[in-house]
């Protein structure tokens, strides 16, 4: 019986943290190639330099940021489109990108990554000569 | 965790003015009355709107937009802001995803009664623009000594 109550006192709390975990916002992105390499920008308003998070394992990019907007502790919400404070997105990457060269820029809220392509297969303009 | 935010985060209100919204998507619109200014769902830019005693802050998540070209007015209660985004597109470069807000944009919201449209401060930092509207001093909530 006190195993039950054990139990049922438990579940609310984990589904409280994984309903948190998957309350995030999905920045949305244009992506796209050129020779260099591949250009992705995304809208990520609110977060600093400094709170952003952007990981490659494999081939598995992840963009990540959390907003930091400064606020009064005394403030009601009247209304509110952006209730999550996480962003959160990711994108496999194919094989001919060179994931360890992604250079990042930020500005006005506007993350933008480029991934070049790999040396070895950047296409190549072959000359034609004539005899 | 960072809970800046959170005077926003969980509100059961916006959830369901959330829900309101997403039925109005596909069902057109519910039997119950709309907002005469709101707007449909996904709106650019998304807003946040919060009150204190001594003002009322509303706060747009415009990113990469240059403060320059951004109109905000207010008439009494009503706040505008109007401006455009205008992405670069890239030159010979072939697009798998164009999702970003690029074009015109204007939203209207309606503020409580008693802010002073001769007060208004606004601010534009890491793509989020604040714009704080002060409140009258006579409707500012004032503590009442009792005499004896």
């Amino acid at each position: 019986m006190t195993e039950k109550k054990d139990l049922e006192k438990q579940a609310p709390k984990e589904l409280q943290e994984a309903r948190q975990e998957e309350r995030v916002l999905r920045p949305q992105v244009d992506i796209c190639e050129d020779s260099s390499g591949i250009t992705l920008q995304a809208d990520m308003p609110g977060v600093p330099k400094d709170k952003f998070d952007i990981q490659v394992n494999k081939d598995s990019l992840s963009i990540e940021g959390i907003v930091a907007v400064a606020m009064p502790e005394t403030m009601k919400p009247l209304y509110a489109d952006v209730s999550v404070t996480r962003y959160q997105r990711n994108f496999s990457l194919s094989g001919g990108l060179d994931a360890t060269k992604i250079d990042a820029n930020l500005k006005d809220g506007v993350l933008t990554l480029h991934i070049p392509k790999r040396e070895e297969i950047k296409p190549r303009k072959i000359e034609v000569h004539t005899c | 965790m960072f809970r800046m935010l959170s005077p926003f985060e969980g509100n059961l209100f916006d959830e369901f003015r959330r829900l309101e919204r997403d039925l109005g998507q596909v069902y057109g619109t519910g039997p119950w009355p709309n907002s005469i200014r709101s707007a449909a769902r996904g709106a650019f830019p998304p807003i946040n709107v919060g009150s204190t005693p001594d003002q009322v802050d509303v706060y747009l998540f415009a990113a990469g937009i240059d403060p320059k070209s951004l109109d905000v007015s207010i008439q009494q209660n009503l706040l505008t802001v109007a401006g455009e985004r205008k992405v670069c597109a890239k030159e010979g470069a072939e697009y798998y995803r164009k999702e970003r807000f690029d074009g015109a944009f204007h939203r209207a919201l309606t503020l409580p009664e008693d802010v002073d449209p001769d007060q208004v401060d606004a601010h534009y930092k890491d793509g989020v623009l604040h714009i704080m509207i002060q409140r009258r001093e006579a409707v500012k909530p004032r503590q009442i000594e009792i005499k004896q």
